[in-house]
């Protein structure tokens, strides 16, 4: 029996924003654990601090007191380089806005994370293809972002989002920008990921249909956790959704 | 274990030249200011270089046709420096051109924000970013500034013929002539260089979250 263990863990992590002269609390005291291998949600209003503790999580930004773990290692010990390593190897992105780098074909975008990993070109080239193929756009891998649908982009990002095996992905409102069907797709091909690949996916969303893909949902209001819920208990609350 | 980010400077040099290829137009605006510039310094000095010449071949019209054309020479002498207006007028020419690059490319960094910031999620350091910027105005300046002095040779050497007529070409100073152009194209690429130093610095020390959505 594989032993699970905690890859994301926080204690009493506490974000303050200066707006001119006046403090803003964002997050209050956040604790919590994500276990590998899981498919966590972090949901809540706008203005609740959901995408400050996003950013904590990924190594994004540092609290102002509290502590952030990834891999029990505390990211704010690590200087710049292994920041970037981190960023590079053990956690892969992606964005509401997609966020292709535009001068770019979708293979060149795949494969540049490889590129400063370190992994030389044909290698990085046969690996980008296969996971092009993997998101279903294998044809497509001469195309720049701008020749891309929405979807096709947002695929193109979880494919270079899986480009260097991490074992985290932080997705910050995947859907956001994609209509009704294409975010569902995304969301499918996300736990498709998540599954065969046993990566921790975390995504903060205001997306329902999130929910049924979820391991854990976590409910954040106002800077604090208002309660975490597992698959199991969330199926009897919500009951059926489409 | 091997804790590393690279960049290799072969593919900073692919990325660079690829974002300016794709930009073609913005770049080539940004490029027009510095090949004005750079064409302007090169007619200026082949200009008198070219009038050294016509004063050094001892045609006896010589001195008369360079006293004519504007050169301010005394008998005797043999060689023609630019007077200080002149000079005044170029590195003035040099200035507005090193600010326009600079406006350009804060220009270009604002714009880019979301592509940098992306790439340093995507484990970037701070100095690949310094890279690509610096390359990509190291690229734009070594092709403005070789157009620029091409054609700022050219204007002096056509403009010449008119002043001189043929005299021009009796003692062309051809390896003086390819030292200015030289120079003229290493002053441009290092106006560019320049220009863009303080543009790269701040789009290098962006932050990551930059790239992610503003909540409002």
């Amino acid at each position: 029996m594989t032993e699970l263990h905690a890859i994301i863990r926080t204690t009493d992590v506490v974000k303050k924003f200066k707006l001119g002269n006046q403090e803003l609390e964002v997050l209050k005291g956040i604790s919590l654990t994500i276990t590998a291998g899981r498919y966590i949600s972090i949901m809540g209003p706008s203005g609740s601090g959901k995408s400050t503790l996003f950013n904590m999580i990924g190594g994004l930004d540092k609290p102002t007191s509290g502590k952030v773990f990834i891999d029990e290692v505390d990211i704010a010990q690590l200087d710049a380089y292994e920041l970037a390593w981190l960023r590079c190897r053990k956690i892969g992105y992606i964005f509401q806005t997609f966020n292709l780098i535009p001068v770019m074909t979708a293979l060149e975008n795949v494969t540049l994370p490889m590129t400063f990993a370190g992994t030389g070109g044909d290698e990085s080239v046969e690996r980008g293809m296969e996971l092009l193929k993997t998101v279903g756009l294998a044809e497509r891998y001469n195309h720049k972002p701008s020749e891309l649908s929405g979807g096709q982009q947002q695929r193109v990002a979880v494919a270079r989002a899986l480009a260097n095996s991490p074992a985290i992905i932080l997705a910050d409102e995947p859907t956001g920008n994609l209509d009704l069907t294409t975010g569902e797709e995304i969301i499918r091909l996300l736990k498709q990921m998540s599954e065969e690949r046993n990566v921790t996916i975390i995504s903060a969303t205001h997306d329902i249909k999130m929910l049924n893909v979820s391991d854990e949902v976590i409910w954040i209001r106002d800077g604090r956790i208002d309660k975490i819920e597992q698959r199991h208990e969330l199926n009897i609350s919500i009951g059926t959704i489409e | 274990m091997e804790r590393l980010v690279e960049l290799p400077f072969g593919k900073s040099v692919e990325i660079a030249y690829k974002s300016i290829r794709v930009r073609f137009y913005r770049s080539m605006i940004t490029t027009l200011s510095l090949v004005l510039a750079v064409a302007f310094l090169c007619y200026v000095q082949a200009g008198n270089t070219i009038a050294e010449g016509v004063l050094i071949s001892g045609d006896k019209s010589a001195f008369t046709a360079v006293m004519k054309a504007g050169y301010d020479v005394a008998p005797g002498e043999m060689s023609i420096g630019g007077s200080a207006k002149q000079r005044w007028i170029v590195v003035l020419s040099l200035l507005v051109c090193v600010v326009g690059i600079v406006n350009a490319q804060l220009m270009a960094v604002t714009e880019r924000f979301r592509e940098i910031g992306t790439m340093k999620c995507l484990g970037a350091l701070d100095r690949f970013i310094l890279r690509l910027f610096i390359l990509e105005a190291a690229i734009q300046g070594v092709i403005g500034s070789t157009i620029g002095a091409f054609v700022g040779a050219f204007f002096a050497l056509v403009s010449s013929l008119f002043v001189f007529g043929t005299l021009a070409f009796a003692a062309l100073p051809i390896a003086k002539l390819a030292l200015i152009v030289l120079a003229a194209t290493g002053v441009g690429c290092l106006l560019s260089m320049i220009g863009v130093i303080f543009p790269a610095v701040k789009a290098a020390r962006m932050e990551p979250v930059e790239a992610m959505r503003i909540e409002e």
